[in-house]
């Protein structure tokens, strides 16, 4: 016999070794009944893949949004008699604020030049006998500002600059979008919560149905001074394998909704002029879609052994 | 060893199962328990095994007294128990083997550990040929007897048996009371509720007596005459 090493040493061992057993008998039993465990499984798929989708594109919209925020410049137009060093002079002291990233100096020539080119006046700017646009100067907002109150604060400071005509920013649309954005955000956790809670009651009535079949194995594992733990062990194994494995399914859902959206995605976005490239989760969202789907899968079938054996032992 | 005072146990719309029952069984002690149907025996039975709890009056079993014992703490009482059926209760889905290793295996014990002592078990019960046997395919006398190896595997300080030998034949029964006979040998306490009045008598050992819940007899029958010779115990 192998009766190696110290009493506590092969305890711990055979505790792993239960463990082991208790997961890959588990196992067995799902692989046995394959219609049953599919079904399941697929039903927390369905549950868990909803709200990643809607995560998956929450954040593609998002990363766009940002790169739109970051291009988003406010206008400054300066003050008709001003000339370009009186213009750069002021860039150069507006570089130095900490909540401005970057100035370009629009000279009016490069305005004119802008205007002839995209207004579709073409040679009918040609025609003006002066130039008559001010400087203007784009201004960046630093990237930490909130765009929005941040930014219209900016927007206000800089309006009131000695040399400034008037302050511009598109700020408009912005705003939409990042309301839209924390819609979305909410509406994602809303029906992740409720998507979850439905992971749990799916996991929790198949481990109920399975308890109720095994009631004589439980209750003479009861009889003969097994605990709870050990009770339980094997059926929580069966939650979580339940859950993983529909994260695993869920995963692939999302890349597979990912791949069909990006063409249809594409021309939106090209309608915008933008590009769009959509990602699926990364991996930290991944890992945390398995991690979350197996968690979901213990708590459902700890709820259910949880009420099965405080039924059977009323003491 | 079991110490009962003044129990009683009351259920809800169906009256009192056991009224004001109090006595002792000393370590090491083999005792019966007997009485019409009804009377109360298994209720008693579950009560010492924790399976309920009672609903006056205290009991001792190990010095431990069982209404102090938390949940948590019950799987260790019971693994001190050891506890034989009527119906056997064995899992039809495993070998005789992994039956008897139960009580071992939810203990945590190390395989090597749970081997030795499941066959030493199954030898003392005769049945270490059917190690690989499924229950069912087992005859009534040898599946009670893997029931017996599984309540003694874990060593257990008291035996309780609820009608062991219930539906099977004179011989088997003898057979069954001659093995609790060699555990009561080797120092273990047994309470063992039975209806064979006629097993008793030839055992003459000490037998409780319950009538609707009432303890009415605690006495050593009188062996029938002329007497039997003892059993030879091998
Ligand atoms: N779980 C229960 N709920 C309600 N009443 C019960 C319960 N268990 C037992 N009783 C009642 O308690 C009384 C004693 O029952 P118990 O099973 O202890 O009798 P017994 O002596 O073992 O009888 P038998 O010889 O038929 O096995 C009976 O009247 C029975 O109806
Ligand atoms: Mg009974």
């Amino acid at each position: 016999m192998s009766a190696r090493g110290p009493r506590w040493l092969r305890c711990l061992l055979t505790w792993a070794g239960e463990h082991r057993r208790a997961a890959t008998e588990t196992i067995d039993r799902l692989a046995r009944a394959p219609l049953g465990t599919l079904m399941t499984v697929a039903a927390i798929a369905i549950a868990l893949a909803l709200p990643a989708t809607l995560l998956a594109i929450t954040d593609n919209l998002e990363a766009l949004a940002d790169d739109w925020r970051r291009g988003a410049a406010l206008s400054l137009f300066l003050a008709p008699e001003l000339d370009e060093t009186t213009a750069e002079a002021l860039a150069a002291a507006l570089r130095l604020r900490i909540d401005i990233d970057r100035v370009d100096v629009i000279s009016r020539a490069q305005g004119l030049a802008e205007l002839r080119e995209h207004s579709g006046l073409g040679s009918a700017v040609e025609q003006l006998p002066d130039n008559p646009l001010p400087v203007v100067l784009g201004v960046y907002p630093a990237a930490d500002l909130t765009p929005g109150d941040d930014v219209d604060a900016l927007l206000a400071s800089l309006a009131v600059l000695p040399g400034v005509d008037f302050a511009q920013a598109d700020a408009q649309w912005i705003r939409r979008l990042n309301a839209i954005l924390s819609l979305l955000r909410e509406g994602v956790l809303l029906l992740g919560a409720m998507l979850a809670l439905g992971v749990v009651l799916v996991v929790g009535n198949t481990i109920r149905l399975e308890t109720e079949n095994r009631r004589d194995e439980i209750q003479v594992m009861d009889l003969v001074g097994a605990t709870g733990a050990f009770i339980r062990r094997p059926f929580l194994y069966a939650g979580a394998w339940y859950g993983l494995l529909g994260g695993l399914l869920a995963w692939a859902l999302v890349d597979a909704a990912m791949w069909l959206l990006q063409a249809p995605a594409g021309r939106v976005a090209a309608l915008y002029d933008a590009e769009l490239q959509l990602t699926a989760l990364d991996l930290r969202q991944s890992l945390s879609l398995l991690g979350v789907g197996t968690l979901l899968g213990v708590v459902g079938s700890r709820i259910a052994v949880g009420r099965h054996l405080a039924r059977l032992r009323p003491v | 060893m079991i110490e009962l005072a003044h129990v009683s146990k009351r259920y809800p719309e169906r009256g009192d199962a056991l009224r004001d029952l109090s006595f002792r069984l000393e370590a090491g002690e083999m005792a019966f328990l007997t009485g019409h149907s009804g009377a109360g025996k298994s209720t008693l039975l579950k009560l010492i095994g924790l399976l309920e709890r009672p609903s006056h009056g205290s009991i001792r079993v190990g010095g431990e007294d069982l209404a102090r014992l938390p949940r948590r703490r019950i799987p260790a009482h019971r693994r001190r128990i050891g506890m034989v059926f009527q119906d056997h209760r064995l899992l039809a889905g495993r070998s005789v083997f992994d039956n008897v290793a139960l009580p071992l295996v939810t203990a945590g014990m190390p395989r090597d550990e749970i081997g030795r002592r499941v066959r030493a078990a199954l030898d003392q019960v005769g049945l270490l040929k059917l190690e690989r046997a499924l229950p069912l395919t087992l005859s009534s006398g040898e599946q009670q007897r893997v029931g017996i190896a599984r309540a003694v595997v874990g060593r257990p300080e008291v035996i309780l048996a609820d009608e062991p030998t219930g539906n099977l034949d004179p011989d088997l029964s003898r057979e069954i009371f001659r093995l609790f006979e060699r555990f009561h040998q080797l120092g273990v306490s047994l309470l063992i509720a039975t209806h064979d009045l006629a097993l008793i008598r030839a055992m003459g050992h000490r037998t409780l007596v319950l009538k609707q819940g009432r303890l009415v007899a605690d006495a050593i029958p009188r062996p029938p005459a002329p007497q039997a010779a003892p059993e030879p115990v091998s």
